[in-house]
């Protein structure tokens, strides 16, 4: 039971709402929230005025500058080829990232101390080193190795999944360990193997308490592609944002432009991560407790507890 | 080996900078995460579905176009001056994309620590005649914030890692430096990763430590 869903539970009556941090409100608290609403909309409106009296002068609003979206070639030469290579390295990079995840999430659960330390090392290692490092290691690190030269692309893809496979890695180990004890001691008491307990039993059911966790890691992936734009791979902030502002002088609109696209992809990805939650909550499939969306895995170093949290408070 | 020793100073420098970004950007996002969940948990609509589109917006952005919007929106195209000193003003611009984009964050974290505290408190609080800022300030917050430690250590980790996102403003910090020192050291392009490496490691590990013990002895007993 909580203050913020008792909140949103009474959405119904919006005339007179409460909540636990405030009571219904009586003749003399509505007349007040009515003098603070204008107060603050008051406030909030100047901040809007003040913005936009601003964009003004610089010239941000001009109609010219905005012009150039009602041109389908914009669209066609600039914003689509960007969003196509956003996705295409999301998409690759996510794949990859769920198989480096669930190997090395499985090897750091083994028995033997020689796949789990190794394998622990690696995860931990690469959650700490920042993204941007990984990238222009890939793509530095191998000309002056291998002497091969690596594309921007295959930079990018390298970096996420190191990074986002390795908190993936942790958070297919926290579904794996969120199964009850019961189930795979049953499941030996059967005479079923490692593999088979792994495969047959535990997998099945983390991977329905994963599910919300692991959509709203593929969401940090997928804004995390933009970093691409450093290493000078032509994503949507490259394309959308840079060539745009190149060419029409307008970056404030083709910033505002673009992260309405990646808001409105980001939204319908946890829009999913919540209806996977909620689905994965009604059905009685797996005896895990979910892990939620908002539930990253811990950063190196920190307390293993926060993980196994469940998330039905 | 040679390469890190050689360049030391420079690195140290970087690092110096990153901890000075952090630790700034750090203070401002948890002052604004606090402004936004008050918003957030008000009982006027009007700051609720503000604080709702801010976390929204904000959150589902990358990083990287906040840091452009910053530095080049803000700071060339809207000719926001800090200071005439081009790496003080790129400086303080990293700060403002950091502390917008974290303070989502923040704001999040102590959302679902309103949520650990049990309703009794809120509805005592109520019952002896506190006022909706003076419940939030002295019970709920409180006690919130100290159920979101480990959380908000996880974003203070996040926040570190994520000040290399200001190389997209030229802002001369870890990666920028590596990257250089890449191309003027292209023989001993592996020991200068694992040095950088190093001292992510030397900054993330000690803070997520601290955090998960603080996180303990703050711990709300219930």
């Amino acid at each position: 039971m909580s203050a913020v869903s008792t909140a949103q539970r009474r959405k119904s009556a919006p005339a007179r709402q409460a909540s636990v941090l405030y009571d219904a409100p009586g003749p003399i608290a509505r007349r007040r929230n009515v003098v603070l609403t204008v107060v603050f909309s008051l406030i909030l409106l100047g901040v809007a005025y003040f913005v936009v009296v601003n964009m003004g002068e610089k010239g941000q609003l001009a109609p010219e500058k905005w012009k150039p979206f009602t041109d389908p070639s914009t669209w066609t030469t600039f914003i689509l080829p960007g969003m196509v290579n956003t996705l295409s390295a999301a998409g690759v990079a996510a794949v990859l990232a769920l198989v480096f995840g669930a190997v090395f999430g499985i090897a750091r659960l083994s028995d033997h101390a020689w796949i789990r330390l190794p394998a622990g090392a690696v995860v931990e290692f690469f959650r700490a080193v920042p993204l941007l490092h990984l990238m222009f290691f890939a793509q530095y690190g191998a000309s002056a190795v291998l002497g091969i030269t690596v594309l921007s692309f295959q930079a990018v893809v390298f970096g996420l999944v190191l990074y986002n496979g390795s908190v993936l890695a942790e958070i297919v180990r926290a579904g794996i360990r969120s199964v009850p004890r019961g189930q795979s001691e049953a499941a030996f008491g059967i005479g079923l193997r490692k593999s088979q307990v792994m495969r047959m039993i535990l997998l099945p059911q983390a991977v329905t308490a994963m599910m919300p966790a692991i959509v709203s890691q593929l969401v940090v992936l997928l804004k995390d592609t933009a970093l691409g734009t450093i290493i000078a791979y032509p994503e949507l902030v490259t394309s959308g944002v840079r060539e745009l502002d190149a060419n029409f002088g307008n970056l404030i609109p083709a910033a505002i432009v673009v992260a309405i696209l990646f808001i409105i992809i980001n939204m319908a990805l946890s829009y999913l991560a919540t209806w996977f939650e909620k689905r994965s909550r009604r059905s009685r499939k797996s005896s895990a407790a979910t892990l939620g969306p908002a539930l990253a895995p811990p950063a190196p170093g920190m307390q293993e507890q926060q993980m196994t949290d469940r998330t039905e408070k | 080996m040679d390469a890190v020793i050689e360049n030391l100073p420079a690195i140290l420098d970087a690092f110096w900078l990153t901890i000075k970004l952090t630790a700034i950007s750090a203070v401002i996002s948890l002052i604004l995460g606090i402004v936004l969940v008050a918003m957030r948990v008000s009982p006027l609509p009007v700051l609720r579905a503000v604080g709702t589109a801010y976390v929204n917006g904000v959150r589902n952005s990358p990083l990287t176009l906040i840091m452009l919007f910053s530095g080049l929106g803000l700071g060339t195209v809207m000719s926001l001056k800090f200071s005439d000193d081009l790496s003080v003003q790129d400086f303080w611009l990293a700060i403002i994309a950091l502390s917008l984009y974290h303070a989502s964050f923040v704001c999040e974290a102590l959302r679902s620590g309103i949520n650990t505290v049990p309703m009794g408190q809120a509805e005592a609080a109520r019952a002896i005649g506190l006022t909706f800022m003076q419940n939030l300030r002295l019970i709920i917050l409180p006690q919130a914030l100290r159920a979101v430690i480990a959380p908000l250590g996880s974003i203070l980790i996040a926040l570190t890692k994520n000040t290399t996102v200001a190389a997209a403003i030229g802002v001369g910090e870890t990666a920028l430096l590596m990257k250089n020192l890449f191309e003027l050291e292209g023989d001993s392009v592996i020991p200068i990763f694992i040095g950088f490496a190093i001292g992510f490691l030397i900054l993330t590990l000690p803070t997520g430590l601290f955090f998960g013990w603080l996180a303990k002895r703050l711990a709300v007993v219930r």
